[in-house]
């Protein structure tokens, strides 16, 4: 069946574990925010990959355009010294 | 009590669930949008799920030989003891999901008795299904809302679905045999007395909805005793191709 009016889209952010943040998982259609979550549910979350589900209209997101990526993302390339990659760290510290 | 008892009050409960889970699976790659195509799956496949672990304990009731597979393959029509309303073809998508709504609102009241049946494995099934079938309640639920009060044309169509299934409510709470049987031996549950509860769920939902409740006072039944439907034979014809062409073929 071909949908004449297609639902909006919905980007779909999945907690896999308590403690850790919500992660962009892709996104679907639904009708609303209700449906949003209940297909986030079974699309996403069916092989017990979440605790929590959040979900937001994509046409909220505001993104960058690609066409800017010179400008916005290459002055930071030959940068190292930007990167904490200079310190020793001591083996206590596991995750920096 | 008889294990033969057991094994067919098992059948009454288990039937429903792997017929309709059939019926839900008729329309994989089929559903009107890939989200709600993986949510009538994954319906299904919560239905086939639990339809194994009954008919486990029915395969060890019945002797050494028998197998979840011949019990779900090899019987015959009459031996299956599925109520008429979850054979019921898909029609369209108002059809899958009023049948869904009818038999999820009962689903969750049988299993919230069942728990506490005195056979601990059939209550521990209970305990683990009702929680997946609590989702598909709120599921149908909703989808009956968003039709019923939706557009012209899917209230006209969820409302078809309505009063043509209403009449194979009632046999819900028909008390075969069987379930005398093991209802004195405190394994089963007493559907008679889920009648008031489920109908004023069902209405409630419907009026939210903006639906009219049928006012029908003839009903038909038959499932449970194992006269079904002209579907059923269609449908069990499907469902056994492989064992009955392949006979004991295996995955």
């Amino acid at each position: 069946m071909i949908m004449k009016k297609k639902w909006p889209l919905w980007e779909v952010f999945v907690r896999s574990k308590n403690g850790l943040e919500h992660r962009h998982f892709g996104s679907l259609r639904a009708a609303d925010a209700d449906m949003a979550l209940e297909n986030a549910r079974d699309v996403y979350t069916r092989r017990s990959e979440g605790v929590s589900i959040w979900v937001v209209a994509s046409k909220n997101i505001t993104a960058s355009n690609p066409e800017n990526n010179g400008e916005l993302f290459e002055p930071a390339q030959d940068k190292v010294y930007r990167h904490p990659t200079f310190y020793t760290l001591p083996d206590e510290v596991k995750h920096m | 009590m008889e294990k033969e008892n057991l094994v067919q009050y098992i059948y009454g409960i288990a039937d429903n669930a792997l017929i309709l889970g059939q019926r839900l699976s008729e329309l994989c790659g089929h559903g009107p949008n890939l989200e709600t195509d993986i949510a009538c799956t994954n319906i299904a496949l919560d239905l086939l799920g639990q339809t194994r672990s009954y008919y486990q304990l029915a395969a060890q009731l019945s002797g050494e030989n028998v197998t979840e597979d011949d019990i779900a393959f090899l019987r015959t029509e009459r031996q299956y003891r599925n109520v008429l309303l979850v054979e019921q073809p898909n029609t369209h998508f108002g059809f899958v999901i009023t049948r869904q709504f009818f038999y999820d609102v009962f689903h969750v009241l049988l299993l919230q008795e069942l728990q506490n049946s005195e056979n601990e494995t059939l209550s521990a099934i209970a305990k683990k299904a009702i929680k997946e079938v609590s989702y598909h309640q709120r599921f149908s639920s909703d989808w009956i809302k968003r039709l019923g009060d939706g557009t012209e044309i899917s209230r006209q169509k969820v409302q078809e679905a309505v009063n043509d299934l209403w009449k194979f409510t009632d046999e819900l709470f028909h008390l075969t045999e069987d379930d005398k049987n093991m209802l004195e031996n405190g394994v089963g549950v007493d559907v008679s007395l889920l009648k008031e509860k489920y109908y004023q769920r069902i209405n409630e939902i419907l009026e939210e909805a903006t639906l009219e409740v049928p006012e029908l006072k003839w009903f038909r039944k038959g499932g449970k005793e194992g006269i079904h439907s002209e579907h059923m034979g269609y449908l069990l014809s499907d469902l056994q191709y492989m064992q009955r062409t392949y006979p004991n073929m295996k995955w």
